[in-house]
């Protein structure tokens, strides 16, 4: 069973708690005292040879928290600025593989550069320009490994991989900036400092 | 006692377990997706399985056999280089369990069948389903710190239970040798390299084991510990950190504890129990080394590792 995970999400407006589990979604006010939305997720009649889980969570374009599933879709939930009123706006259906991690533009992104990365098991990403309706602005495809954990920052995508791997990628065009044999094992999370940019 | 067993009897014990092991019906529901046992049905299941030969454990014993079989599968399953290493783990058991019985082709041919399930179940998933189920593996072993001579002998295991993860020998294969960082520009050319000192001591993979049915696996975990004989102990004391939650554990009434059980009910229903029968007497194992220590043993073993055998009258169902 993968790991309950939990993220503050900071929208215009209001922080949230976002939890996620194998049951599904969970927010939170953030005193913890009000459980402000719940998701759950599909889950199927039979038992199915994957599991079903929610993974990777992000909150983008001030009013929206993005959140992954093990089926591939990224769920897009539009927050009022108050109240409990949250409605599940759009599913994005990119990806084919589990999410293993969302990252939103945590500095000023250069024109074109999308705010939101979205990552899966095959090590895909996509790049995304958040709104009522989201924009695909730019796929990466997998080279066969995990991307585990992303973070972007100025336009710039930083991405770990299950091979030990870090990459930095412009975010607009997907070229590729830097390649870190960082580690000797799989790499498990990335964190970024919004104000120097430092992984 | 042990010494008074024959060359006759081991190979009987060895072929009942592992026939049994292997049965066709309980392969089947292994098979099925499904969550992973508590830890209730996992020992029961490992009770039934050590006693379905003419041999027998007592409690202490079976605890003791239990406790280094968990503490072994652990440290496997941790040392791992890569997550779909935990396989090659797998087929290095199978192949050593292949080895025990090669002269029993009925049997032999039961591992197989169970083996080609395997690669056809297992060697399609990705990295990331293996490091999902290697991580759930990990979440059942959590707080489990039950030292073991054998592990403590050969410096795997420190003092306070925990494994020690190796930072020299060969990175995992498709890892590169950490140490290295390469700059490009916007149109994609290399334009400058830098290196970085690590603190491991890391080498190049000669080659990949194989995931066939016959092949070199390279990777040591999961061969046999004991193809050197040594004593093997396990020490009880310090080993549970977390006593109130797992006290709290077994309070707590487990809503899903009726299906669990109709679920075990199925699992041991295709494990057949071998009762010693007329003259045959059966044989005891006793993990110690003496009946007074195994009784001792039993005694005062602390309570927040007792483990808690269901005990089930499995009938075979006719289907």
């Amino acid at each position: 069973s993968v790991s309950p995970q939990a993220a503050w999400c900071e929208l215009q407006s209001r922080v949230l708690l976002v939890l996620t589990s194998q049951r599904g979604i969970q927010m939170y006010d953030p005193d913890g005292s009000t459980m402000v939305y719940w998701h759950a997720l599909d889950i199927p009649e039979h038992p199915a040879a994957h599991s079903v889980f929610a993974r990777g969570i992000a909150g983008a374009g001030g009013h929206f928290i993005c959140v992954g599933t093990s089926s591939g879709a990224v769920l897009v939930f539009d927050v009022p600025p108050k109240g409990t009123n949250v409605m599940l706006s759009e599913v994005l259906d990119q990806h084919h593989y589990a999410i293993t991690d969302i990252a939103a533009e945590q500095g000023h992104a250069p024109e074109g550069s999308g705010d939101l990365v979205t990552a899966d098991d095959s090590g895909t990403l996509c790049m995304w320009s958040s709104g009522d309706e989201f924009t695909l602005l730019g796929m990466i495809p997998g080279a066969g490994c995990t991307c585990s954990s992303v973070v972007l920052w100025q336009g710039l995508v930083a991405a770990g991989y299950g091979d030990g791997q870090i990459r930095v990628l412009e975010a607009g065009t997907g070229v590729l900036r830097a390649q870190v044999s960082a580690h000797a094992r799989w790499i498990y999370a990335l964190d970024l400092a919004p104000l120097t940019g430092k992984v | 006692r042990v010494d008074e067993w024959t060359d006759v009897d081991r190979k009987r014990v060895m072929n009942d377990i592992i026939s049994t092991m292997f049965n066709k019906k309980f392969m089947e529901e292994l098979f099925k997706p499904q969550e992973l046992y508590s830890k209730k049905a996992l020992r029961t299941v490992y009770d039934r399985l050590a006693h379905a030969s003419i041999m027998r454990l007592n409690q202490a014993s079976m605890d003791k056999l239990y406790d280094l079989m968990t503490m072994a599968f652990k440290y496997q399953v941790l040392l791992c280089p890569r997550p779909r290493d935990i396989l090659l783990v797998t087929f290095n058991h199978l192949d050593a369990i292949k080895d025990f019985i090669h002269d029993s082709p009925g049997i032999l041919n039961q591992v197989d069948e169970t083996f080609r399930q395997l690669i056809e179940t297992y060697n399609p998933l990705s990295d990331g389903e293996f490091q999902l189920i290697r991580q759930t593996l990990l979440i059942f072993f959590q707080d489990m710190h039950i030292r073991v001579s054998i592990f403590l002998k050969d410096k795997v295991q420190n003092s306070n239970g925990r494994f020690v993860l190796p930072i020299s020998g060969p990175v995992p294969w498709g890892t590169e040798v950490p140490g290295l960082i390469r700059m490009f520009n916007r149109k994609g050319v290399e334009v400058k390299r830098t290196e970085f000192i690590t603190a491991g001591n890391y080498i190049t993979p000669q080659r990949e084991g194989s995931f066939e049915l016959y092949g070199d696996r390279v990777l040591k975990l999961g061969t046999n510990m004991y193809s050197v004989s040594r004593p093997v102990e396990t020490h009880m004391s310090g080993s549970s950190k977390n006593l109130a939650s797992s006290a709290k554990e077994n309070i707590v009434p487990n809503p899903l504890a009726k299906e669990e059980l109709n679920f075990l009910a199925r699992l041991l229903g295709g494990l057949e129990v071998q009762k010693p029968g007329g003259s045959e007497t059966g044989f005891r194992l006793n993990l110690f080394m003496t009946d007074e220590e195994e009784e001792h043993a039993a005694q005062t073993r602390p309570e927040e590792l007792s483990y808690k055998v269901i005990n089930i009258e499995a009938t075979q169902v006719r289907g």
